[in-house]
């Protein structure tokens, strides 16, 4: 495999990992808190078909990434009220939520488009433009690092910006400061939270807000970003994969861009079967590609490769004392 | 302390859950152009009005009452089984495998043997995840879910590299033998006189269905291992406290919950297709859930969900036909039937729970 190659695999691992990585940490906030969410997916879902459809609809992208963003915190809302406000079961309700973004996006879509359950194709100011980053072109003669730079880092969405930047970002709200720790505590121990003083039921709210909010912009990205407009079930189980990423990363963010990564670069080397072949010089099968993230992740999650310890007080609806 | 009386909390509860879901839909209908009354008149007309619209929801129906049994079980020892849909896969591939692989000289036979490897196919993906559940700690319902996906791509390995007959594009198994062929409902009471429609698909796996719904019934309140799940279901630790294993439990109530999905194959690949097809399941795992938490668990509130879902399958069918409206509908339906009567429940119990609170102390 030459160079150019290995550059361009490493171009789409980026593109392929951010919807992963901002659903990713999207689930790292909610299940920080206490709220086993997942519904990821179907968030994604619907964050992807309200940005293209308003996408294509007013013409601009800015205004797609909003409603895809309203889109998925009204869902976010939803599993909040269920699962905070009136103590239902968590999985349930993102499984429900999972079936009801997939069927009402492709009503909707059938209903306002008529194309078929997708949105037209989304053109000009209707998709997020690829940012060439200062210097890409200056420092492409550049050996070994021009092109890696020109090629690989600079050249994306501004999402894929984005979501790298949330990485530290959430890092820094989660750890260092007063909110962070408090919904850190919230996932482990809500007793000791009430206790304090603080609302177990605020602080619930604000992390599956952050959720629905992570989410939006993931499915945002993959209908204005990656893709050119909504097609049927395109979140395609992403959602799920990020919470096999998750779990890999033992919700950490650092750890969850190195799982993204990996889960990205995994989605990448499946659409190259022929780079794979010539480098192992046997056939892989696809199907095992396509399979690996989740038996990297059965594995993880049976203890073979370090233990995996979710927060304590995940999935638990919290009952105060009276 | 029950504060309300038990037909309440059996008929009541799930029936103002199912109307909210219902109404919702009816909204949602109205909000994409249709009229809703018209369109449940088409859906009645095209799912129940002939008996070929019965022989479709049957088929449909046949299908749910196994999911839904599936994650029935597994709900009454407090586990949440999301694999259906890859038990179900894998439960076609065992009979595909019985099927293609033994000549055999008539159906009631090939019956029999495509039921056990249904069953132990459909067993052998839910008993991994038990395992490694009961083991090693690792949650089952994502281990589920992973395996889900994990079915999906073996099948399409299996169908694209091993089953799928040379010289064809389709990624999908020979057609099976004629002499595997299942009776339909239509041969079966054409055959003793009642007109029925033919070539539609309900076929024989209705009446084991059916058989397994008192199946199920008898285990889970009539044996010592039901009784076990049950215990283990309500509270792990007083279940081990009284000596029962939960390893045992795990293992056992999961692989009888994934024999279940699988033996939905029976209906659906040996039944109807008459082969294995990629993605023969069509989502009929996941409908399991919402039959699950509509009929209680309880086989006979299975039963008759599962016939409201065929009927809504069909329905939706027949409006996909006639209307603007596509099949998702039903899915949406799906949703909102997971939502109130699995999520939301407690929106609707607190309130009548109040009401009933009130009436008892006028009474007072």
């Amino acid at each position: 495999m030459d160079y150019l190659t290995l550059l361009q695999i490493l171009d789409s691992t980026l593109r392929l990992a951010t919807p992963l990585l901002l659903a990713c940490l999207a689930g790292l906030f909610s299940e920080r808190g206490g709220i086993f969410d997942i519904g990821l997916e179907g968030k994604m879902l619907a964050a992807a078909f309200f940005s293209a459809a308003t996408a294509a609809m007013t013409g601009s992208v800015w205004l797609g990434l909003l409603a895809g963003i309203a889109s998925s915190m009204a869902l976010s809302g939803l599993h909040g009220l269920a699962s905070i406000t009136f103590r239902g079961n968590q999985l349930i309700s993102g499984v429900a939520i999972n079936f009801l973004a997939s069927g009402l996006t492709v009503l909707i879509a059938q209903s306002w488009f008529q194309q078929g359950g997708r949105t037209p194709s989304l053109i000009g100011g209707g998709r997020f433009e690829e940012v060439t980053l200062p210097f890409a072109d200056a420092l492409r003669d550049v050996p070994v690092f021009g092109p890696f730079y020109a090629e690989v880092i600079s050249g994306h969405t501004i999402l894929v910006y984005v979501a790298l930047l949330c990485v530290p970002l959430s890092w820094y709200i989660l750890f260092r400061t007063r909110f962070g720790l408090r919904l850190r505590a919230v996932g482990e121990n809500p007793a000791a939270v009430d206790t304090a003083g603080v609302s177990v039921i605020g602080l619930r709210f604000a992390a599956v807000g952050i959720c629905g909010l992570l989410c939006g912009i993931a499915g945002a990205y993959l209908s204005t970003g990656l893709g050119a407009g909504f097609v049927k079930e395109m979140s395609a189980g992403r959602g799920f994969i990020a919470l096999a990423a998750l779990i890999f990363a033992k919700w950490r963010p650092w750890y969850a861009l190195y799982a993204t990564l990996l889960f990205g670069f995994l989605q990448a080397i499946a659409l190259r079967p022929d780079v794979l072949e010539s480098m192992l010089q046997f056939k892989i099968q696809v199907q095992l590609l396509d399979a690996l993230p989740y038996i990297l992740t059965v594995v993880i999650l049976a203890g073979f490769v370090g233990k995996a310890i979710p927060p304590r007080a995940g999935g638990e609806p919290y009952v105060k004392e009276r | 302390m029950q504060t309300m009386p038990k037909w309440a909390d059996i008929v009541l509860i799930p029936v103002i859950n199912l109307l909210l879901a219902f109404i919702i839909s009816g909204f949602v209908i109205l909000a994409i152009g249709e009229d809703p009354i018209a369109a449940v008149g088409l859906m009645v007309e095209g799912a129940l009005g002939s008996s070929y619209g019965w022989g479709f929801t049957l088929y449909y129906a046949t299908n749910f009452i196994f999911t839904g049994l599936a994650v029935a079980v597994a709900f009454h020892a407090a586990l949440f089984n999301i694999g259906g849909e890859g038990q179900a896969a894998l439960g076609g591939l065992g009979v595909a495998l019985v099927c293609l692989m033994i000549p055999w000289p008539h159906w009631t036979v090939a019956l029999v043997a495509a039921s056990v490897g249904a069953t132990l196919f459909g067993a052998l993906w839910a008993i991994i995840p038990a395992y490694l559940q009961a083991k090693r700690g690792s949650h089952v319902v994502i281990t589920t879910i992973m395996f889900n996906f994990i079915a999906a791509a073996l099948l399409n390995y299996v169908l694209v590299n091993i089953l799928r007959p040379k010289g064809t594009m389709d990624p999908a198994s020979a057609k099976f033998a004629e002499a595997t062929h299942l009776p339909t409902i239509s041969d079966m009471l054409n055959a003793v006189g009642i007109p029925f429609a033919a070539r539609t698909p309900a076929n024989i796996t209705l009446i084991i269905a059916l058989l397994a719904c008192v199946a199920v019934y008898y285990l889970i309140w009539r044996t010592k291992l039901g009784y076990q799940i049950r215990a283990f279901g309500k509270s792990q630790a007083a279940a081990k406290y009284a000596g029962i294993s939960s390893v045992k439990i795990i293992m056992v109530t999961m692989a009888i919950s994934g024999g279940l999905a699988g033996l939905m194959a029976i209906n659906n690949v040996m039944g109807e297709a008459e082969r294995l097809v990629l993605n023969s399941v069509e989502g009929a795992g996941f409908i399991g859930i919402a039959v699950a938490l509509m009929g209680r668990s309880h086989p006979f509130g299975v039963l008759l969900a599962s016939i409201l879902f065929g009927f809504l399958y069909q329905g939706g069918a027949e409006l996909a036909l006639w209307t603007t409206i596509p099949r998702d509908l039903v899915v949406v339906i799906q949703a909102l039937v997971i939502l109130f009567t699995g999520a939301l429940d407690g929106m609707v119990r607190a309130p009548v729970e109040r009401v009933f609170l009130m009436m008892r102390k006028k009474e007072a």
